[in-house]
């Protein structure tokens, strides 16, 4: 069958040889022995302790949302620790290449890298940290006991976590995409990128994207069809509205990235000419379609942040939210508004004044509702009690961060300006101002603020408070310096510079990048030490903050079933509305509750995604078919089980509740 | 604070409220009650319907990319073939015969669903993959028809299109039909239940969903393209 040696080596490894282990990079080989000595840690620590078992039967199998958020969030924060180090060694390059330095990053690796940064940054530690809140958050704070579809929701992160994996893979078995973080063609195309860079990003991303959609599906439905009685559209809590919102962005927005990268797919495998330069492709074409799910996708990742912040606001400054109605408006106009603006992105590309025109105002138009919102939130501040606590603090960050990014933001709407400020590093600096300043300052009040709910105890204040401040003035020292570089002309993505005068603004730069990494480390060392406090740093009473919605009238952490009777809405700050009018839990009377069952299929199909994409990738046809074969057999082998749920009993309920009575009255 | 009158006016006028069974007891002396007592879960497949919509409607989005792409490219023939020179109308009538007379005989399958008999709901599922087979079959006739002649899909952008478009479709009602012989297998070993009632009508709006791009497809590419 095989003719020689060589047809059958290739049969069987597709493309991949022993080339493609970066063992001549003393940075990856170094990086490699550092992960896999860290991962072979872990690894031994969970067998020693005995810990497969537990992660296998209570996380990864788990349907329960709550864990799956929690999962969620893991994932964000090991991906932030990647994506982040792909930032320093960026920082570390412009810093040092200068007066003829060639830095310490060849050009093929440096091209990665910033590929990576933005890939990871924004689909494998934004969108999971969002979707991982959400899945915390939203079904408590409408008084549901789950979501729409448990199981499609544990599918959904396994998902999300193989299309991460099958990024991380390319850092040590092949390389990455050396495009840039959305693969412009024709450079993106076979013809330029013949390596399985892009192919790894088309795969990672196909991946992770149909996990995203699905829980975008699942979300919208669960906000629709299972919210507590009395609880109607506009009583819902700010953060469901703006999760609502995002659902329905992504359930809108990535069907096109799905429908673009099939397409960049078919160019690259079947020689189609969507994309090329030649037989009548068009590249501008992929731009724009690209854009029509990127531009949507800046929303999916800022509204859920904008709810955070006004939960936050509402709590800390023991107010009702100020102009509750005209935020879910805005809210509601900025969803829209987010699909009428995606040409601002390539004003340069020379569709002519009208076009510009159309796209620069509705960009502007859009600074009218977040005007709104950031004085909703400063007059909610107003005249109220505000206690500076880590979510209020990181609150306050935002608003004084995220409303200089807006400016910029707002600048760059202007087509001539545009013109000049183009791919400069003003834009850089303007969309790390909103992404850090808006998305990651709200992720991080979201974490201070629910983590006692989803643990059980708060997180350390001291630790938390160092991390917060090396962020922020960190953030001003790596950015501010970008804007002024940007207004003098430099572009994205250099490697080297010849011009002395700018080194100092890259020296503060890389500086401000170091205090960065401080405020990682702080983060993780507050997580850390909250762990070892956390007798000390107890919740009993399941509402620490004095919080206004549903998700903190049940214990912390919730039961497994959430509710032992669903609340009944009156008012938009339902739980204010019941602790104000003196509400009695009910202490007797339990009901037996069905309880969806967890299944292993989720992780399984994550894992035969995995081994789908790799053969693909790497041309691997035999792994590819058995990946895709596998994977349709065991989804369809999951419809024929009709066996999901089983009955919670009402004594074990009984028992959780006399347990959450006998912590409520000790502490009064 | 709301009135006992107003709150029971929003709780009647939420659909939810419905569903989720009486509320009892009153509680309190405000007389407004805290919690549900008297509580009656969700329905097995309480979301399923609007799931699947939202889902159809993603779906639908996907398609609209392919449609927009081929809008764009169409008539990028890089000096190739053009619609005139491949489209056989005859064919791509009886091919939207056969995809239009599945749609009814999907319709029938329902309302043998309907009036409960298992074997008849059989029959008419098989009827109706008997015409999406004929369908795909009589696609890959054309399709193998057209790169025989040299029109593949990397001859042009508009085959290109083309032949991404019509394929999409056609791999949907591939994937319809895998779905349609695993819903008659577990209709034939559980029998008409509620959660397969469920299924059934979820293939259903699937398949017509189906149909209506292909009305699309048939228009806009075939028809329009005959024109140009």
């Amino acid at each position: 069958m095989f003719e020689n040696h060589a047809a059958l080596l290739k049969f069987i490894f597709g493309r991949l040889t022993l080339d493609a282990f970066p063992i001549h990079e003393p940075i990856l080989v170094g990086t490699f022995i550092v992960v896999a000595t860290g991962g072979a840690l872990v690894l031994g620590a969970l067998t020693y302790f005995r810990l497969w078992g537990y992660l296998w039967s209570e996380w990864f199998t788990s349907i329960d949302h709550k864990r799956i958020g929690v999962m969620y969030m893991v994932l964000g924060v090991i991906m932030l620790l990647r994506g982040f180090a792909d930032a320093a060694m960026m920082r570390a390059q412009q810093a040092f290449a200068f007066n003829g330095s060639e830095g310490f990053l060849p050009a093929h690796h440096y091209d990665q890298v910033f590929t990576a940064h933005g890939v990871i940054m924004i689909f494998f530690v934004a969108m999971p940290m969002i979707v991982g809140l959400i899945n915390i958050v939203v079904p408590l704070q409408i008084g549901a006991r789950d979501v729409s579809f448990p199981f499609l929701n544990n599918f959904s992160f396994w998902m999300t976590a193989a299309g991460g994996i099958i990024v991380m893979i390319s850092l040590f078995v092949g390389v990455f995409a050396r495009t840039g973080w959305l693969a412009y063609p024709p450079l993106s195309e076979y013809a330029y990128s013949p390596d399985v860079g892009v192919d790894y990003y088309i795969w990672g991303l196909q991946v992770a994207g149909l996990g995203t959609l699905l829980s975008g599906v699942n979300f919208v439905c669960t906000i629709v069809k299972l919210r507590a009685p009395g609880m109607t559209i506009m009583k819902m809590p700010i953060f469901t509205w703006t999760a609502l919102c995002t659902n329905i962005l992504i359930v809108a927005a990535f069907p096109v990235l799905t429908a673009v990268l099939a397409l960049l797919t078919l160019d690259r495998y079947v020689g189609t000419d969507f994309f090329t330069n030649d037989f009548g492709g068009n590249p501008m074409m992929y731009v724009n379609l690209i854009w029509i799910w990127g531009h949507p996708e800046v929303y999916i990742l800022i509204l859920p942040a904008f709810g955070v912040f006004s939960e936050v606001t509402a709590t800390f400054c023991g107010k009702r939210l100020f102009g509750y109605t005209s935020m879910v408006y805005a809210t509601v106009v900025i969803t829209i508004l987010s699909y009428l603006v995606w040409l601002h992105h390539f004003f340069t590309m020379g569709s002519g004044a009208s076009v510009n025109s159309f796209f620069g105002i509705t960009t502007m138009i859009i600074s009218i509702p977040t005007g709104a919102k950031m004085f909703n939130w400063l007059f909610t501040m107003y005249r109220g009690r505000i206690r500076y606590e880590l979510p209020m603090l990181w609150t306050i960050a935002f608003m004084i961060t995220f409303v200089i990014g807006g400016m910029t933001g707002v600048l760059l709407a202007v087509p001539p300006a545009d013109f000049e400020l183009h791919n400069s590093l003003f834009l850089i600096a303007h969309f790390h101002n909103v992404i850090i300043g808006g998305v990651l300052f709200g992720m991080f009040a979201g974490i201070n603020y629910w983590f006692p709910k989803a643990f059980g105890f708060k997180l350390d204040p001291f630790w938390g408070k160092l991390s917060f401040w090396f962020w922020v003035i960190g953030f001003y020292l790596a950015f501010m310096p970008l804007y002024v570089l940007g207004l003098m002309g430099v572009t994205r993505r250099l490697r080297v510079f010849d011009i002395p005068s700018l080194h100092i603004w890259f020296i503060i730069a890389a500086f401000g990048a170091l205090l960065i990494a401080a405020g990682i480390g702080c983060f993780l060392v507050q997580i850390g030490v909250s762990v070892l406090k956390r007798k000390e740093l107890a919740d009993t009473t399941g509402d620490p903050w004095n919080s206004r919605t549903l998700e903190w009238s049940t214990s912390s952490p919730p039961p497994a079933y959430n509710f032992a009777f669903t609340p009944i809405v009156y008012s938009m700050d339902a739980w204010w509305d019941m602790k104000e009018r003196g509400y009695h839990r009910p202490l007797a009377g339990f009901k037996p509750i069905a309880m969806p069952k967890n299944t292993p299929t989720g992780i399984i199909l994550g894992a035969l995604s995995i081994a789908f994409s790799f053969g693909m990738i790497w041309y691997i046809w035999w792994l590819a078919a058995l990946g895709f074969v596998g994977a349709l057999a065991v989804g369809i082998a999951h419809t024929f089980n009709y066996n999901r749920e089983y009955d919670l009993s009402a004594d074990a309920i009984a028992g959780a509740e006399d347990e959450r009575t006998r912590l409520l009255t000790a502490q009064a | 604070m709301t009135t006992l009158a107003e709150t029971n006016d929003t709780l009647v006028a939420t659909p939810l409220a419905g569903t989720r069974g009486g509320v009892a007891a009153l509680q309190s002396a405000a007389q407004t009650p805290f919690y549900v007592l008297d509580e009656h879960p969700h329905p097995a497949g309480y979301s399923t319907q609007l799931g699947f919509w939202i889902y159809i409607m993603s779906d639908c989005l996907l398609f609209s990319v392919l449609f927009a792409a081929y809008g764009v490219l169409g008539g990028s023939y890089a000096a190739g073939p053009a619609p005139k020179d491949l489209f056989d109308l005859n064919i791509v009538a009886l091919n939207t015969t056969m995809l239009l007379l599945s749609s009814i005989t999907y319709g029938f399958a329902m309302l043998s669903m309907q009036s409960n008999s298992v074997g008849r709901t059989q029959i008419w599922l098989a009827v109706t993959a008997f015409f999406g087979l004929c369908f795909i079959g009589i696609e890959l006739h054309e399709f193998y028809g057209m790169i025989r002649e040299g029109a593949t899909p990397q001859r042009s952008a508009f085959l290109s299109s083309f032949f991404t478009l019509v394929g999409t479709h056609g791999l949907h009602v591939t994937t319809g039909l895998v779905w349609m012989v695993t819903l008659m297998v577990q209709v034939g070993q559980r029998g008409l239940i509620e959660a397969n009632r469920r299924r059934l009508l979820c293939l259903s709006m699937f398949w017509h969903f189906l149909d209506v791009v292909w009305i699309g497809v048939f228009t806009f590419v075939y028809l329009m393209g005959m024109l140009r």
